[in-house]
């Protein structure tokens, strides 16, 4: 039943990539080589793999220092940071982009595109991370300090094994983030493959040249996918040291002792840098721009339907994300692999190509749920996926099987330990799986364009339509709104996986 | 264990799709269906007007250009498509919807109501209101004996990194297009080598550019004319330091582009795909332009009241037939080759 409803989802997760198959390859095989090997492709690969690697490393940094600091540390007002340091994911990357380059110009290029990205996305490091620190055994870094090894290389020693499946997880999550964003690079004017994807559309109205780019960010997509395994399969076993029973306690604080000064200077930074600049140019439109008289009915109109068609979306992405992530956390094998693999796969390509891969798929089959509801929140099951994988496949992972194995043994039947012992335990990642694909669909603007119900429109489409024409100040309240709907999502993502994994990872 | 999840999460999806508000509820088949690719800010309330005059229903679906004909195309393929017509932001789109066969041929009433340079050969398209390419000047940084009066003095080296444009935008590919129509392939490629060689600035759009200008960040801009009118007239004309210059004459940069509108083959809807064609032709449309979005009306005897337009009349502009200008693809491949795109 699980790997049934899994491999059906996984040839769902498939559809865009046969689609740009299809389409690659409809003028032949010799126009997808001329395409493949002309300077200018590799020179787009080079691009955006340089700058997936850079935002990628950085957000590795900045993520786990940033949950070491609010799990670990006695940084002062660590709680507050805690929750303000996962908004980021709130601030869709084109606002993010536009507010840096209208405040400061000369960012444009690799700058502020590494800039921006690394802002928006350290969250996807940060919160695994947060996550794997309160469950993790603070047992081991006690024998290590009691073998002589300092608080910094007991960090580097311990520490960062036990949280490094955590926090590449969430490296994959960032890499292929930065891989299909179109936002924050054509703001920063920086060339990658996705803007190529877009002037291809745009420009020529050829889908061959954007559809063959597609394919190598797909291929992109499958390679950092699979080196993230690999590094994952080697680190998973560490830190499952503990032998036999016992509980693990909540780790103390460490003193930061010298390093609290910078380590603070550090957070506020970070923050204003994150969240400050957004907001300050937001509220510098909204006082400024002339055209800023906002129609309130339309603006309450498009934060109902945002919140109807991301809850949707992310109610039945986590839907389709359940039988894959059980599959690859109690199953792993092959086929396990191969779903997981299929899942992610599509999550690099840029909104348009999905976009126009399930306008294919709407017309032909589904036609008369094409432009209704159901096809939208359809794709955002396709496009966010991975990210719900992610974060449910942990969480089934973390409720210990042995938990259940008691139950039946103690005479429960199957049906009360599901009810009573799994569900439970694995709730609280399931519902952080929902909040992530939520704010991700609320922020999604191409496939939304295409596939919405016509004449309807949400924030994102609504802040497309007045920056599109120029009309700044009256953007800024749907920019406000549409961070504001996408961070309360956030917050309860922040609050579900630092809470559940903290009372419940010790009963390993 | 996944599955009582499974099962709660269903019945979850299920609830709250009924309890909310069906947003979902329109596409009633008796509906003109616009896709337009000029923006909903812009046009908005013209298309409600357009609604009571032609006395149908009318659902209009907003988008990119671009995107809304490479929509079009897919669903065209499948023989599925709800659109009747398609408004479109730029010639470009329209042509490669026109050469896929995907346009009807409008009535000659329409046709004729526009200057011929206005509309495709084939009469599957027609202009609806115009807009003219412009050089935008930081006014405290160059004074107006200093613009250049053709497109080969912007490669003079005084203007080294000096001149922003918008690479992705569409309104740049027609100018290099219009560029490659009347200097020839081999002009165009050498125009386009130096230009490069001069380290131009690149920008996402039009606006981005007005706005780095009146910034002081670059001194001149390669826009369309309206956007400098729409900014004027949010902030104030006299709080700007960026102005417009016209170049005129048989140049590239005095081209004078149009938004159009054409019909879509195999509708259900002929008559109301006709008057709502014929509407936008209309005065009282483009009064409308004329006013509104600071775009020149293509029809005889509109002024704007609005804008303190100079008249379309009175800016020379080369004499290339539009539909070329949807001869995009040689343009991209020329960009890609000189390494502009």
């Amino acid at each position: 039943m699980i790997s049934a409803s899994a491999i059906a989802v996984g040839i769902v997760a498939l559809l865009p990539l046969g689609y740009l198959v299809l389409r690659a390859f409809e003028r032949g095989t010799g126009v997808v080589r001329q395409f493949l090997v002309r300077e200018h492709t590799l020179d787009l690969v080079l691009r955006s793999v340089g700058l997936t690697v850079a935002v990628t490393l950085t957000c590795l940094v900045i993520g786990v220092l940033t949950a070491w600091l609010v799990v670990r540390s006695d940084l002062p007002g660590r709680r507050w940071f805690g929750v303000l340091f996962t908004l980021p994911l709130a601030v869709p990357s084109y606002v993010a982009g536009f507010t840096w380059i209208s405040e400061l110009p000369g960012l444009a290029g690799f700058s502020g595109a590494y800039l921006v990205l690394t802002l928006v996305s350290y969250p996807y490091v940060l919160l695994p991370v947060m996550a794997a620190l309160r469950a993790g055994d603070p047992a081991l870094e006690e024998v290590s300090r009691s073998l002589g090894k300092g608080s910094v290389s007991t960090f580097f020693l311990v520490t960062l094994r036990q949280i490094r499946p955590a926090a590449l997880a969430g490296a994959l999550l960032v890499a292929l983030y930065v891989l299909s964003d179109f936002g924050a690079v054509s703001l920063m004017r920086y060339d990658a493959l996705t803007t190529a994807i877009y002037t291809s559309y745009r420009a020529s109205f050829d889908r061959t040249p954007a559809a063959v780019l597609g394919c190598v960010l797909v291929l992109l997509a499958v390679v950092i996918t699979i080196g993230e395994r690999r590094a994952r399969g080697i680190a998973a076993n560490f830190g499952q040291a503990r032998v036999g029973g016992g509980t693990a306690r909540t780790a103390g604080a460490t003193p930061l002792g010298a390093a609290r000064p910078p380590a603070l200077i550090g957070s506020v930074a970070l923050l204003l840098a994150a969240l400050g600049v957004p907001v300050y140019s937001l509220v510098r439109w909204l006082v400024t721009g002339a055209s800023a008289g906002v129609d309130p009915s339309r603006l309450v109109v498009a934060t109902l339907t945002t919140v109807q068609v991301a809850g949707l979306g992310a109610l039945l992405t986590v839907l389709f994300a359940l039988p894959v992530a059980a599959l690859a956390a109690r199953h792993p094998g092959p086929l396990a692999r191969r779903v997981e693999l299929a899942s992610f796969a599509g999550h690099a390509l840029p909104g348009i190509t999905v976009g126009l891969a399930l306008v294919f798929l709407g017309v032909r089959v589904l036609y008369p749920l094409y432009q209704e509801t159901p096809m939208l929140v359809f794709g955002y099951a396709v496009l966010f996926l991975p990210l719900a994988v992610g974060v449910v496949r942990n969480a089934i992972a973390a409720a210990p099987v042995r938990l259940e194995e008691v139950s039946r043994s103690l005479g429960a039947g199957r049906m009360a330990t599901r009810v009573r012992v799994t569900i439970p335990l694995a709730a609280p990642g399931v519902a952080a799986g929902i909040a992530l694909v939520f704010l991700t669909c609320a922020k999604e603007l191409p496939a939304t364009l295409m596939l919405r119900p016509t004449g309807s429109n949400t924030l994102a489409t609504e802040l497309w339509t007045m920056t599109d024409a120029g009309m700044y100040g009256a953007a800024a309240p749907y920019a406000v709104v549409l961070i504001v709907v996408a961070a309360i999502p956030s917050l309860v993502l922040g609050n579900a996986l630092r809470g559940s994994q903290g009372d419940n990872g010790g009963a390993r | 264990m996944t599955r009582t999840i499974f099962r709660r999460l269903v019945a979850a999806t299920l609830a709250a799709s009924m309890l909310l508000p069906g947003l979902s509820a329109c596409g009633s088949s008796d509906a003109l269906v616009i896709y337009s690719g000029r923006n909903e800010a812009l046009v908005g309330p013209l298309l409600a007007d357009l609604k009571k005059e032609i006395g149908t229903e009318v659902e209009v679906r907003y988008g990119g250009s671009a995107e809304l004909a490479a929509q079009l195309r897919e669903e065209g393929e499948a023989g599925n498509t709800d659109a009747d017509v398609f408004y479109s932001q730029d010639a470009g789109a329209l042509g490669a919807l026109s050469e896929a066969g995907m346009l009807e041929k409008l009535p000659k009433s329409d046709l004729d109501e526009v200057e011929k340079r206005f509309q495709a050969d084939d009469g599957t398209w027609v202009g609806t209101s115009a807009r003219a390419r412009v050089v935008a000047y930081d006014s405290e940084k160059v004074s107006a004996k200093e613009l250049p009066s053709d497109v080969d003095e912007l490669l003079d080296p005084k203007w080294k990194g000096k001149v922003g444009y918008a690479p992705t935008n569409g309104s740049w590919q027609a100018f290099v297009t219009a560029l490659r129509v009347l200097k020839g392939e081999d002009g165009a490629k050498k125009w386009l080598t130096e230009f490069k060689a001069n380290e131009p600035q690149s920008y996402e759009n039009n606006v981005a550019i007005l706005d780095a200008v009146n910034d002081g960040q670059v001194p001149l801009g390669l826009i369309n004319h309206y956007y400098f009118f729409r900014k004027a007239k949010e902030v104030g004309a006299d709080k700007l330091r960026v102005k417009l210059h016209y170049v005129g004459g048989d140049d590239p940069l005095a081209l004078v582009n149009v938004a159009g509108v054409g019909v879509l083959k195999g509708t259900d809807k002929q008559e109301a795909a006709r008057k709502a064609v014929a509407f936008l032709l209309s005065k009282r449309a483009q009064q409308y332009f004329a006013d509104e979005t600071a775009e020149y009306p293509v029809r005889d005897g509109v002024k704007s009241t609005e804008h303190d337009l100079p008249k379309l009349s009175g800016i020379q502009s080369p004499d290339i037939d539009l539909t070329k200008l949807s001869s995009l693809e040689q343009t991209l491949k020329l960009l890609q080759e000189v390494g502009l795109s």
